[in-house]
């Protein structure tokens, strides 16, 4: 089970810090990041495996958005499912 | 691995261009509730949609949550109540809104659909009485929505049933008039009805189909046109074509993976997903901009047939190959109080009820979300639907009637319903009388195209 994390806003100190710092404390491993910095705009996507998670996925998902919205950054978390369909045939 | 750019490409369409499953809907079959007694009936309808429904609610919840795509309304799609009601003589099948009101609030689904009746060819039992309960179930309740099948290609137009609809939607407006008239919002007059629709206000459970089953319908029509608004603007219409077909195949399989889960969670077989492309008030998620993107000034104006026969094509070619199933109404809608662009084309006056009447001989369902006059007669309210039955028939399509009376006010004035049904201005009808017409009652035979075999 794996899923995508993505986190887009103003680039600031940290911010791949405190995203997997919060993966790792919820036993969810990185298997794969990409970061750019367009202007100063930060943009990052993380590929997670889910399989081994210690809480609720969905709970998961709001406390990223959470850390997003403290930090003014837009934090998503979305199973690989969506993009599979959606991309691949 | 996937790509960034599909990655950030599906996120912007969530985020930005208000990608949503517009509803997941459950399909519950009452066969088995019938009863002689009503307040038995009501009470196994009740019991069942609250046993069979129970996990909609969450399920749906936790499956926007995984996916991170919005899923805006959870509904509940029954058998035709009249069904149930013709077995219960001398009763008024109003009990049954009650206990689909009850259920609707104790599972937390958004509406319950299948207050209705199928009438093309004729009146059965308990027909008539439900049709006649229609305004006071619809004043009564919240969360229920009525339907009634006036006509199909191979039954012909009950005549009598669209007298009788005339004087039901205006009674309806009546009855709600302190409201906005809200109460004919969740009434529509449907020719060619399919038994498998997940959108209201005509979702009903068709008798041919299984004992539970869930059907999804999706949306995206903001998408759509942040797709075509990146051609330039010299491109042939054959390429906005394409883009339209590639950008539906997205959307519908987002769609179809949300009604596999659905359906994997709840342990309910998969009917469809509708291929619709459905537009809400919020700027930005209009069909009508789809229009305008195409390069018409404003929805309404010469050309917007055109246009939207290509695009209910394109949506339909796009979406077929992404689904295993796909059924309902499946095309492009044109509510208009539901349609920023429509609203706006409308009160404009850009945008009248002839051409509406013209576009949907080409979209995918009818004259949608219309607010009328209030006073305008029930026999033009008639005849309206006449019209309407008279294209789907011929057309082999599925055509419906939701217009407003928006009693007390005239042209001009508006009604404002809020949530997803919106608001606009009250539209003006052609008031020359059809009264003798409607009065004549009887049967329209069905037309030539019918004898397919």
């Amino acid at each position: 089970m794996k899923a995508v994390i993505t986190v887009v806003g103003k680039d600031t100190v940290g911010i791949l810090a405190k995203i997997s710092s919060f993966c790792a404390n919820h036993n969810v491993n990185v298997t794969d990041v990409t970061q750019t910095i367009l202007q100063d705009m930060f943009c990052m996507i993380m590929m997670c495996d889910i399989s081994k998670i210690d809480c609720d996925f969905g709970v998961f998902v709001d406390t990223a958005a959470e850390i997003g919205t403290q930090n003014n950054l837009r934090v998503h978390v979305m199973h690989e499912d969506i993009f599979n369909s959606m991309h691949r045939i | 691995m996937i790509e960034t750019r599909d990655i950030l490409e599906t996120i912007q369409m969530i985020e930005d261009e208000h990608l949503d499953i517009r509803t997941v809907t459950m399909g519950i079959s009452l066969t088995d509730c019938i009863d002689p007694c009503m307040d038995k009936a009501a009470a196994k309808v009740y019991d069942k949609i609250c046993f069979c429904a129970q996990n909609l609610v969450p399920v749906a919840n936790g499956i926007e949550k995984e996916l991170g795509i919005p899923i805006i309304n959870k509904r509940v799609a029954v058998t035709p109540i009249a069904i149930l009601a013709g077995a219960c003589k001398g009763e008024d099948p109003i009990k049954f809104a009650y206990a689909l009101e009850k259920a609707s609030r104790e599972t937390g689904v958004n509406f319950i659909g299948g207050y209705s009746a199928l009438v093309q060819k004729g009146f059965a039992a308990g027909d008539k009485e439900l049709i006649r309960s229609i305004p006071r179930a619809l004043a009564e309740t919240e969360h229920i929505c009525a339907s009634v099948n006036i006509g199909s290609t191979k039954a012909g137009i009950n005549m009598d049933a669209v007298r009788l609809m005339g004087e039901t939607v205006k009674e309806t407006a009546l009855l709600t008039a302190d409201r906005d008239c809200i109460g004919a919002a969740k009434l529509v007059v449907l020719c060619n009805a399919p038994d498998d629709n997940p959108f209201m206000a005509g979702a009903f459970h068709g008798v041919g189909e299984p004992d539970c089953v869930i059907n999804v319908g999706v949306s995206g029509p903001g998408v759509v046109r942040s797709a075509i608004s990146k051609a330039p603007k010299d491109a042939g219409i054959n390429e906005i074509a394409d883009i339209i077909k590639k950008t539906a195949f997205k959307i519908t399989r987002m769609g179809q993976l949300v009604a596999m889960k659905a359906s994997e969670k709840l342990q309910v077989p998969f009917g469809i997903v509708d291929l619709s492309l459905a537009p809400t008030p919020a700027i930005g998620d209009s069909v009508a901009h789809i229009l305008e993107e195409m390069g018409l000034e404003s929805c309404g104006c010469t050309g917007t047939t055109a246009c939207l026969a290509m695009l209910n094509d394109a949506v339909k070619k796009g979406g077929v190959m992404a689904s295993s199933h796909v059924g309902g109404l499946s095309g492009a809608f044109i509510p208009v109080t539901e349609d920023a662009g429509m609203i706006d084309a409308a009160r404009s006056g850009c945008l009248t009820i002839e051409k509406l009447e013209a576009m949907t001989a080409v979209c995918s369902v009818g004259l949608d979300m219309i607010n009328i006059p209030g006073d305008v007669t029930p026999e033009i309210i008639s005849a309206i639907i006449a019209d309407e039955a008279a294209i789907g028939m011929v057309n082999s399509k599925t055509t419906a009637v939701r217009v407003i009376p928006a009693i007390g006010k005239k042209a001009g004035d508006e009604l404002n319903f809020g949530g997803l049904l919106g608001g606009g201005p009250v539209m003006k009808v052609n008031t020359a009388s059809p009264e003798i017409f409607i009065k004549r009652g009887g049967r329209i035979p069905a037309p030539i195209q019918s004898l397919k075999n």
